[in-house]
């Protein structure tokens, strides 16, 4: 058996070098002051921009496998390494000011932040089921301990608690789907894996098997109904902050998980996975939208929110035409952007002793910050789909993708679902423009979130008036898988 | 009968007396060294069938790290035999049903046709184990087998945030203060005026 060739771990230079960062950080961390907690988040910062740069250039511009098909760097996964990377920039800025205020500022955070991206990156470079798995551990890993993070919290123990157990099931499942595919197919490479599938021998209902573990491994870890109870428990109960990460970034991973083993390595077993797939669509769209306008808290309200977003990009993903992993991918990306917009808007209106995760709590926002309350108008907008921004380009494509296929049924019905959601998000906006609070508390915010936040929610418009700035990358990212 | 043959029943004889000495023996500590023994004999069945990597892993994890554990935390602990053995008429009739149920289904395993013994492959490698899983597991395997350290350094990390904490409430000496202490700290003189004589 040869060595790996140095061309090959040239593809893997971002990943090497954020490894490289998250050991240097976590020895640098252990010989700073309290008060120089300062140093590790502006290394954190740095390794993401460096990595992401080194994404940038360090990208073939083609399909290309390493490590005997354990590792692929193809257009899809550039694509998404650069939003995981980016968004998590986003996601220290934001909680930065919130867990300085709880003493929560931490140098183990942004090591296991940092380890997070590393496993999502190798998820999202995966082409083996074995580098999947390790790729979902390392980041759910990194992901139970910083829901945990607030140890004084019962509320954050009971969801870290929740999360682990239901994670560790998730993970039984998907490893259950995998060994029955390896037995079937004799191979862990999902290119191998497809071709095999596609002349394979054994019986239609033992690859239904298969499916039937690996969606369900999918579904918990994206949170579509049935599979969806620990969201919002764990998203209400882990520090705004925790959720903010856990809810942008990892989505983006865990979709790539979705594509790799469905539409990757299951192409021919769609007849399995497409009823599957429209069941957890049809549940999903209902329980998000329909339960989220009984909730009070905004987290939970967000979690539900989720909910109904997992819905949507599903349908690309059920669509199963380049078109359909396309739009998923789209939908996927500009979720993730509105996701670390509103739950940052959380983490930056919160303040010491105060956590504003109450719905009431963005009640008249317009006059303690007119600029902030524009910038939520958008988010939330963009989360109900109304144009010009761009989750409403989000949601066409995916519609359009899923009447392409002749279904236009399940298009009608995701689009009445997305009109009785929109209630719950509209009512956000009605209270932070026309409620209004006796003491006005003037909302006190650092530059740089300030500046960041202004261009999340831009962003969102920007991309609603020119959606194919990214639709063009989406299309080529599909058309590469 | 062949050596090979002879070697197998031996082992396997030991194995399952010493599995039935494990459940059968009143001290916890005697158990637990019955089990070791168990794993062993285990270990050297593994061995016969070429499989000395197996054999080898057993016993250093196995014997050597978790049952040595196992043997601390069952002699740290408080365990009353009784007790543990009350209500064994009792859970016979639920015990007999989970066994009889087990038997069938191993019978039905066995008795299947994918697990006879013609359509078992033999290993036809002249490469010891060892070696084969060495030369994989560093060149095709590399980039798995290093995530997977990644994952095991991120537990570290995880385990070490979440339960290394300062508690205000806790008592515990601070040996480097003790040795610094000084002499007045402990000490206090009072000065007072001598009393007189009780009567």
């Amino acid at each position: 058996m040869a060595l790996p060739l140095a061309k090959q771990f040239a593809l893997m230079v971002p990943e090497l070098f954020l490894l490289g960062m998250i050991c240097a950080i976590l020895v640098i961390d252990v010989f700073l002051k309290n008060s120089q907690r300062n140093v590790t988040y502006w290394l954190s910062q740095f390794s993401l921009l460096i990595t992401g740069i080194l994404v940038l250039t360090m990208n073939p511009g083609e399909r290309i496998t390493g490590f005997d098909g354990a590792f692929v760097s193809d257009p899809f996964s550039v694509l998404l390494k650069l939003f995981v990377v980016g968004i998590t920039i986003a996601v220290f800025v934001y909680s930065r000011p919130y867990m300085r205020d709880r003493e929560l500022f931490r140098g183990e955070y942004f090591v296991l932040g940092l380890a997070g991206v590393l496993g999502m990156m190798v998820l999202i470079s995966a082409h083996s089921l074995l580098t999947i798995y390790l790729g979902l551990e390392l980041m759910s890993l990194a992901l139970y301990a910083m829901v945990a993070f607030q140890r004084d919290s019962g509320r954050a123990s009971e969801a870290a608690m929740k999360y682990f157990v239901l994670g560790a099931l998730a993970s039984g499942l998907l490893l259950y789907g995998m060994s029955i595919l390896y037995g079937l197919t004799g191979s862990l490479d999902i290119t191998r894996i497809a071709i095999n599938l596609a002349h394979s021998p054994h019986p239609e209902v033992a690859v239904g098997l298969a499916v039937v573990f690996i969606v369900s491994g999918v579904a918990f870890k994206l949170g579509a109904v049935p599979f969806h109870m620990w969201i919002p428990d764990v998203y209400e109960g882990a520090p705004t902050s925790v959720t903010l990460y856990m809810g942008s970034v990892t989505k983006i991973a865990a979709f790539a998980m979705v594509i790799r083993l469905l539409a990757e390595a299951l192409p021919s077993a769609h007849i399995h996975w497409g009823g599957m797939l429209e069941l957890l669509i049809v549940l999903s769209l209902a329980v998000g939208n329909v339960i989220a306008i009984a909730q009070t808290s905004i987290k939970r309200m967000l979690a539900y929110s989720t909910i109904s977003h997992v819905g949507f990009v599903f349908m690309g993903v059920f669509a199963g035409t380049d078109a359909g992993y396309a739009a998923a991918t789209y939908y996927v990306l500009v979720y993730a952007l509105m996701s670390a917009g509103a739950f940052g808007m959380i983490a930056l209106l919160s303040r010491k002793g105060f956590e504003a995760e109450n719905i009431e709590d963005f009640k008249g926002l317009n006059q303690r910050s007119p600029w902030l309350a524009f910038m939520m108008l958008l988010i939330m907008f963009s989360m109900a789909g109304i144009p010009p921004t761009v989750g409403f380009y989000a949601k066409l494509v995916v519609l359009q993708a899923v009447v392409q296929v002749d279904q236009p049924w399940l298009a009608l019905y995701a689009v009445i679902m997305s009109v009785i959601g929109a209630f719950y998000y509209l009512r956000v906006v009605k209270f932070m423009y026309f409620d209004k609070v006796e003491e006005v508390v003037p909302v006190r915010l650092k530059l740089d979130a300030g500046i960041l936040m202004s261009f999340n929610g831009l962003a969102l418009l920007a991309l609603g008036m020119f959606p194919s700035v990214l639709m063009v990358y989406c299309t080529a990212a599909a058309g590469g898988l | 009968m062949s050596y090979l043959q002879f070697v197998f029943y031996f082992f396997s004889a030991l194995t399952i007396l010493s599995a039935l000495g494990m459940i059968t023996v009143k001290n916890p500590v005697h158990a637990v060294l019955f089990l070791v023994f168990a794993f062993f004999n285990s270990a050297a069945l593994w061995i016969t069938l070429r499989a000395e990597f197996l054999g080898i892993v057993l016993v250093l994890v196995y014997v050597g790290a978790v049952m040595v554990l196992f043997l601390f935390v069952v002699m740290m602990l408080d365990i009353n035999i009784a007790k543990l053995r009350e209500g064994f008429v009792r859970f016979l009739p639920l015990g007999v049903i989970v066994a009889l149920a087990m038997v069938v289904e191993l019978g039905l395993i066995l008795g299947a046709k994918y697990f006879q013994l013609a359509g078992h492959p033999q290993n036809q490698s002249m490469l010891p184990n060892t070696e084969a899983l060495g030369n994989v597991l560093y060149t095709q395997y590399v980039y798995p087998f290093e995530i997977a350290a990644v994952v095991l350094l991120v537990a570290i990390i995880a385990a070490i945030a979440l339960t290394l904490r300062r508690r205000p409430d806790s008592k515990y000496t601070k040996p480097e203060q003790q040795i610094a202490i000084e002499r007045n700290q402990r000490v206090r003189i009072v000065k007072m005026s001598a009393e007189g004589k009780s009567k």
